[in-house]
């Protein structure tokens, strides 16, 4: 399954080479162009029946991780977050690190060996270390380089009821969505494919595509939290797995475009596609970032709902992704040769 | 002139964040000795313009950033008995002011100092308790009516420091971060007078770092460059902070990597130091660099941006230490880099992924 290939690939914030070899290897058959910009975002043209309105469809290829930042003498790795991790979910993990992807262990003191005190409080980040069997700071050296990247080692599942487990949901699914696209039959319009990179330290990619595009709408697919989960009250779910994609109205980045989120819906229904409004006025996407570009682009945002998302381990449901699949193919054959500008603004 | 020199000049100027003029005067007539034209933008930054060898619109273009404010006060409040209340500008530890003397510039520069009760008449817990700006005060010694003539709320304050240097090459004193940055750009452009480069070499001298690395923000656009290094301090070793956080005073120029950083760019660097024989240090930052850095980098459609820094004793303090060997090691990597630099190696910025 392509989601378990890119979700088992390793694509860390600024160290995002896997990832995108193998994007690109998957998506160069069937698109015209295929490029990289400075920043390392992957930009592909999608060629189309005819010219339209010049559209970008963004999805980060990047994930949370963790990066090393300097050795013990004991041969103990120092290591410090890429993106936002809960420092409470790294002990007793199993990360690899660099190109060389040398495994190793978050290790943590024995709780025999805790003070009553210390068995209270959540061990932080400075007080870890990685531990990849080395016996020295020189035999840790030969394997590991200071800046190299660390991602957690977890084995992609297909679990319970059409559901899948596996690293990075946030957001190798929305490139596998896009990548589904992209292999298509031709649309009515051509259409640029951005895999972004970087959007886990604070959307740094999205804008320099756009810049350099300069779309006239961007729709961009995210893994966006589903919090519908025991210990969550209902009004905090955000999303709810199961019930198709989301459409967001605003988060912290962005007020999405609202001509493209009654098009999307009106596709939606038309079309029997299941679909949800994400219930949450916080995080944010890249959208934030190509909406503010130049002199500004109508963005709207489609999400697939994942548990747990900047965890080791997320759960999503497939049925969820094939419907986020069929509304970008809907949206992309029916899109106004026109585009939106101001339609559904008074 | 001298680099010790410079950077003595530039530390003991006043230029809070959104006040640097009395430094970019300083930076702009050394800046102009070393280059072939000097601009100032709309927000203040200094843009000097080194050509290349057959300079022309297609010439490569290197943006070299270092920020020349630095953090300070502004008057809130003029208290009855003429004693002055502030805030912050930038990140200022409230409990490094405690008894310092300042520069309020008002209609006209007046010396004053921050006051601190003393212990014989503190209670006795206020001694345990860290100072919080709300409690502290500038007295100036003059009266309430004569303080009202010169002084109004939001007149910006400095600290004063003389700028001392001390055993081996080390030295000390205020707004080293980033005027030695500044100091290390124009060593950079001195060195380059020796040395044939194809590329375009924009000197920026950039303002409002510490409220939010402005002045990056619009002279990395104004300029647009292929590549943009910024060059700031980072923190040096000293007890109680864990080694891998910091890096060594005196041991060499530190190039960093990470998610803010070129690829090719932290390559190149640490290549041409070991060629050069250039002592350097490496260090990691896992996202933002909190330089001008993190601003070149998302510029326009992104510029290839590296970071060089020199290790620093005391951030944002009055009495931040470092070494001046750390400075030239920082120069002569810059200049090397840059000399290095062709045309043709752009293609590598993109085609490395």
């Amino acid at each position: 399954m392509l989601l378990k290939t890119l979700s088992e690939s390793s694509g860390v914030s600024g160290g995002e080479q896997e990832i995108r070899n193998i994007i690109r290897q998957q998506v160069s058959p069937h698109v015209e162009e295929a490029e990289t910009d400075v920043l390392g975002n992957l930009i592909v043209r999608k060629k189309g029946e005819k010219e339209g309105p010049t559209l970008m469809i963004v999805t980060h290829m990047d994930e949370v991780g963790m990066i090393v930042v300097g050795f013990e003498k004991s041969g103990l790795i120092k290591f410090s977050k890429v993106g936002g991790i809960d420092d409470r979910v790294l002990v007793s993990k199993v990360v690899q690190i660099g190109p060389q992807k040398i495994p190793g262990v978050i290790g943590a003191k024995a709780i025999h060996l805790q003070k009553p005190e210390e068995r209270k409080k959540s061990i932080k980040i400075d007080d870890m270390y990685i531990d990849i069997g080395a016996g020295s700071r020189e035999e840790a050296e030969k394997k590991v380089k200071l800046g190299d990247y660390i991602s957690f080692i977890t084995r992609f599942e297909e679990i319970g009821d059409h559901c899948a487990k596996g690293k990075a949901l946030d957001n190798r699914v929305g490139c596998a969505v896009l990548i589904e696209i992209l292999k298509k039959q031709n649309y009515p319009y051509s259409f640029y494919g951005v895999f972004t990179v970087q959007e886990e330290v604070g959307m740094r990619g999205a804008g320099a595509a756009a810049y350099r595009i300069k779309p006239d709408l961007a729709l961009v697919v995210e893994g966006t939290t589903a919090a519908d989960v025991v210990e969550v009250k209902k009004e905090g779910h955000v999303t709810t797995l199961g019930k198709g994609p989301a459409l967001t109205i605003m988060d912290a980045s962005v007020i999405t475009h609202r001509g493209m989120v009654q098009f999307l819906k009106k596709l939606a229904e038309q079309n029997g596609i299941p679909y949800q409004i994400r219930r949450f006025t916080g995080a944010g996407t890249d959208a934030g970032r190509i909406a503010l570009t130049r002199e500004g682009v109508p963005s709207a945002v489609v999400s697939v709902p994942c548990r747990y998302i900047h965890n080791p381990a997320g759960i999503l449901n497939l049925k969820d992704m094939e419907n986020t699949v069929k509304l970008v193919d809907v949206f992309l054959k029916n899109l106004p040769e026109g585009g939106f500008n101001n339609e559904g603004i008074d | 002139m001298d680099i010790t020199e410079f950077l003595q000049k530039i530390s003991t100027t006043p230029g809070v964040s959104g006040y640097e003029d009395r430094v970019a005067e300083i930076v702009v007539e050394e800046f102009k000795k070393n280059s072939h034209q000097v601009r100032r933008d709309a927000l203040g930054n200094v843009i000097a313009l080194k050509k290349g060898l057959n300079s022309g619109p297609d010439s490569l273009k290197i943006m070299l950033a270092a920020h020349m404010d630095e953090i300070g006060l502004m008057v809130s409040k003029v208290e009855e008995g003429g004693f002055l209340r502030i805030s912050p500008v930038g990140g200022i530890d409230p409990r490094s002011l405690l008894n310092q003397e300042v520069l309020v510039h008002g209609k006209k520069d007046l010396p004053g100092v921050i006051g601190a009760k003393s212990p014989h008449i503190l209670e006795p817990d206020e001694m345990e308790k860290g100072v919080k700006m709300d409690k502290l005060y500038i007295d100036l010694g003059l009266s309430e009516a004569q303080v009202k003539e010169v002084v109004s709320v939001g007149d910006i304050i400095t600290i004063r420091r003389e700028f001392v240097r001390l055993g081996g090459q080390m030295a000390a004193g205020k707004a080293l971060d980033d005027r030695a940055g500044v100091a290390v750009v124009l060593q950079c452009l001195q060195e380059l007078q020796g040395l044939k480069h194809d590329a375009d070499v924009y000197a920026v001298a950039t303002v409002q770092e510490e409220v939010g690395v402005r002045g990056a923000i619009v002279s990395a656009y104004g300029v647009a460059p292929d590549m943009g290094i910024a060059i700031d301090v980072c923190h040096g070793d000293m007890p109680g902070v864990p080694e891998y956080r910091t890096s060594f005073l005196g041991k060499g120029t530190v190039i960093t990597t990470g998610p803010n950083i070129h690829p090719v760019i932290y390559k190149k660097l640490v290549e041409l130091a070991e060629e050069y024989r250039i002592p350097y240090q490496k260090d990691a930052a896992p996202g933002p660099t909190g330089t001008d850095a993190w601003a070149l980098q998302i510029s326009r459609e992104g510029i290839a941006t590296g970071l060089v820094s020199i290790p620093l004793r005391y951030m944002h303090t009055s009495v931040e230490l470092l070494s001046m060997e750390d400075i030239k090691h920082s120069a002569r990597l810059l200049a090397r880099f840059i000399a290095a630099q062709k045309q043709d190696g752009l293609k590598e910025l993109t085609e490395c992924f």
